[in-house]
This record gives structure tokens, C-alpha cells and sequence, in this order.
């Protein structure tokens, strides 16, 4: 009898004694992503889940990523199969409003200028000794958008999911304060307070439906290894633009788009188990995501200054800084700047140009590169 | 392949077809406004 209270006993206290210093540590981290998600308003919608996922991942003993765990099967029929990012990326396309960038298709120029950061990250990384494809995975950190990110991640290092998806989704959130020292740095007071020329409407209803199909077939011929990344993108933003699928628009947009990022948070804090999180290789991608970021800023910068002296001072080079993925908290980080030196410069619509340049950049550098890496019999 | 070889080819296959792709379609994108231009009233 009393052996059997003694098991029973020590049913309860297993969990207890299979928990490690790096769970706890986890669990710690886990209600960080909250405390920011919750409290702090940083990407809630993807901390929240992240967090708890994190905290649920790091209990021991109840299996929720073992075979017929609840957590595993999501993570099997999302991440395995790359379905959720590009489901996330229906509902982007629908949201996003690729206007700006058509009204000034230049701009797209500034959106390939803020992929830098991927290319030379990889570098970076393979200086580390990272192996080929792990090297990729960390580059893309500096598309500095999360899907595609965790596109990458889930079909060339799954290992890798937890850290470089924190890290995309991080450091997105910290772009206010990640990218006005750098604006500064690079540009004088005198290129910080250049007014642009607002532009009337130019762009007609046949030109915005025809965009997503163009650039789909043009840029699934140029590097088909991306097309599920570019083709669900532009798909989306079809929907929207055509006006006659608003329910398929809105559906994409919401529900799908709420759903998915739902289980995608709790997939990516799933992946975040302590043994496997809290490792010197974590910290080091942390790190070089930051750097990745860093540098497409730099670079954006660079390219704006560029066309400013181009130009002959018509171009506020500020607006380079936009020409990440990071849509659209970029371009009101660019505003606010350029609003600091000049209270007559509204940046907003050609930062939203660049930085709608930078989502479709940011989808184009991971396909070309994907398709680079093919060519080349890496993956 | 070396790593070196590897990164270089992808910094300059991989910018440069990001930057070239970009390109084509900024130019593809002028065209086509310039074949269907806004007509106020018409594309409201």
C-alpha cells in the first residue's frame, strides 16, 4: 500500500525532477515574449503565442513535440510542409497596398538595395564556420520578414526555426529604434531635410491588377525555387486589387491570416525547448540577425544618398532606410525623421514606395537566392 | 566548392539577380502605366 502511494507520489513530483536549469531559463525567456508582446505592444499578435509556446515547451515530461503530441502535429502539418508561412503571405499580399511603389516603380530599387544585409550576413556566417545551408538560413534573418524567414528556415535548417524566427521577429520590432542612429550616421542635416515632391494618383485600376500577375510570372521565371514565396504573395494582393473576391480578400486577411499566426507562434515557441535554445549557437545568430538588419539599413541608406546626389537633391535619402520588409513601420520611422529636421518634408508615401519595394525585394532576394543555391547543387 | 567560393558566388549571383530582377520590374511597371494611364473618374 504504501509503495503504491509512493509511485503514485512520484507521478507528481516527475516533472519537477526532470526539470534542468535551461527549462527554467526558458520559461523565463518565454514570459519575456509575453512581458514585450503583452505589455510593451511589440508584434503581440506572434509574442503572445511565441511566449506560451516557449513556456509550454520547456514543462517536462508532457511530450507536446513527441509523436502525437498536439504541439508535433501542428508543427507537421504547418512547418514541415511550409504551408503556414505561405498561407501568412496570402493574407500580406491582401493587406498590403503596393500603390506607392507603382506610383514610383524606382523605388524598387530602393527595396533591392535593403537586401544587403542578407548576402553579407551569409558571409559573415560562413566565416563562423556555419555549414551552407544553416549560413543561408541566418542570411535571410536580414529579409527582415518573418514568413520568409521561416519558409527558409523550415525547408533548409529546421534546427534553426526557433532562434532565426525570434530573431526576424524581434528585430522587426525594434526597427524604430534600430534605424534613426544609423539615418543619422550616414546622411547630414542638410540631405535629412530635403522635401519631395508629393505625386498626383497615377497609377489605374488595370496597371494594379496586372501587377501581381506580371510579377509573378516574371519573377517565377527568373527564380522558380521562390515562386510558392512570390506566387501567394501576389495572389493576395490580386484578390485585393481585383475588387470582385472581397470576401476571399477578407478572409486572407483576417481569419486565415489569424489562424495561421496563431499556430505558427505556438509551432515557432514550440521549437524553443531548452536543451536545444540554450546553446553558444543561438546567441551568435541573435547576433548576426542584427547585423543583417543593420546593414540593410545601411545599405538603403547608401542607395538613397545615391540617388539624392543623382538626382541633383530630389531624393531624400532617408527614404532608403524604408527599403526593408519591415512594412509599414519602416516607412513611419522614415516620416517621423525626416518630420525631425524638416516640419514641411512628408516622407510617408515614397517611404511606403520603398518599403512596399522591400517586402516584394526582401520575397525576390530569398527565391533568387534559393534558386542560386539549386543551380549551384546545394540544396 | 570552398566556403569562400561559395559565399562570393553568392553575394554577386544573389545581390545582383536581386537587384537585375528588381530592375525588370521597375521598368515593366513604368510601361505598363504608360499603356494604361490613370484616367480620373474612370479608375476611382
Amino acid at each position: 500500500m504504501s509503495e503504491a502511494f509512493m509511485s503514485g507520489l512520484m507521478g507528481l513530483t516527475a516533472g519537477f525532477a526532470a526539470l534542468q536549469w535551461s527549462h527554467v531559463a526558458m520559461m523565463i525567456i518565454g514570459g519575456i515574449l509575453l512581458y514585450l508582446g503583452i505589455k510593451k505592444d511589440c508584434e503581440p499578435l506572434l509574442l503572445v503565442p511565441i511566449g506560451f509556446g516557449c513556456i509550454l515547451i520547456n514543462i517536462p515530461l508532457a511530450g507536446l513535440m513527441e509523436k502525437e503530441g498536439f504541439l508535433r502535429i501542428i508543427y507537421d502539418a504547418g512547418i514541415i510542409t511550409e504551408l503556414f508561412p505561405l498561407l501568412i503571405f496570402v493574407g500580406i499580399g491582401a493587406m498590403t497596398d503596393f500603390g506607392p511603389v507603382l506610383e514610383n516603380p524606382y523605388t524598387f530599387l530602393l527595396g533591392a538595395a535593403g537586401q544587403f544585409g542578407i548576402f553579407l550576413t551569409l558571409l559573415i556566417a560562413l566565416a563562423l564556420d556555419f555549414p551552407y545551408k544553416d549560413a543561408v538560413t541566418i542570411g535571410i534573418i536580414g529579409a527582415c520578414d518573418g514568413p520568409t524567414v521561416i519558409y527558409v528556415a523550415s525547408k533548409y535548417a529546421q534546427h534553426l526555426l526557433g532562434p532565426v524566427s525570434v530573431a526576424a521577429y524581434s528585430y522587426m520590432a525594434l526597427v524604430p529604434v534600430l534605424q534613426p542612429p544609423i539615418m543619422r550616421m550616414l546622411t547630414t542635416k542638410k540631405e535629412r531635410e530635403t522635401v519631395m515632391k508629393t505625386h498626383k494618383k497615377t497609377v489605374s485600376k488595370i496597371t494594379k491588377i496586372l501587377f501581381p500577375i506580371v510579377i509573378t510570372v516574371v519573377g517565377g521565371l527568373i527564380a522558380p525555387m521562390g515562386l510558392p514565396l512570390l506566387a501567394t504573395i501576389m495572389l493576395g494582393n490580386l484578390m485585393k486589387e481585383s475588387g470582385v473576391v472581397s470576401r476571399l480578400a477578407k478572409a486572407a486577411e483576417n481569419e486565415i491570416a489569424n489562424v495561421v499566426t496563431l499556430l505558427l507562434g505556438l509551432c515557432i515557441g514550440a521549437t524553443m525547448s531548452g536543451p536545444v535554445f540554450m546553446q553558444k549557437t543561438t546567441l551568435i545568430i541573435l547576433v548576426l540577425g542584427l547585423v543583417a538588419i543593420c546593414l540593410d539599413t545601411v545599405f538603403g541608406v547608401l542607395f538613397g544618398k545615391a540617388l539624392y546626389y543623382m538626382t541633383g537633391g530630389k531624393v531624400n535619402p532617408l527614404i532608403g532606410a524604408a527599403g526593408i520588409s519591415a512594412f509599414p513601420m519602416s516607412a513611419r520611422v522614415v516620416q517621423k525623421e525626416g518630420q525631425k529636421y524638416n516640419k514641411k518634408s512628408f516622407l510617408l508615401m515614397h517611404a511606403m514606395g520603398a518599403n512596399a519595394g522591400g517586402q516584394v525585394g526582401s520575397v525576390m532576394a530569398a527565391a533568387v537566392m534559393l534558386s542560386v543555391l539549386k543551380g549551384m547543387g546545394v540544396i | 566548392m570552398d566556403k569562400w567560393t561559395f559565399g562570393l558566388t553568392m553575394l554577386v549571383v544573389g545581390m545582383g539577380g536581386t537587384i537585375v530582377t528588381l530592375m525588370i520590374f521597375s521598368l515593366i511597371m513604368s510601361a505598363l502605366k504608360k499603356v494604361f494611364p490613370y484616367r480620373a473618374g474612370q479608375d476611382d
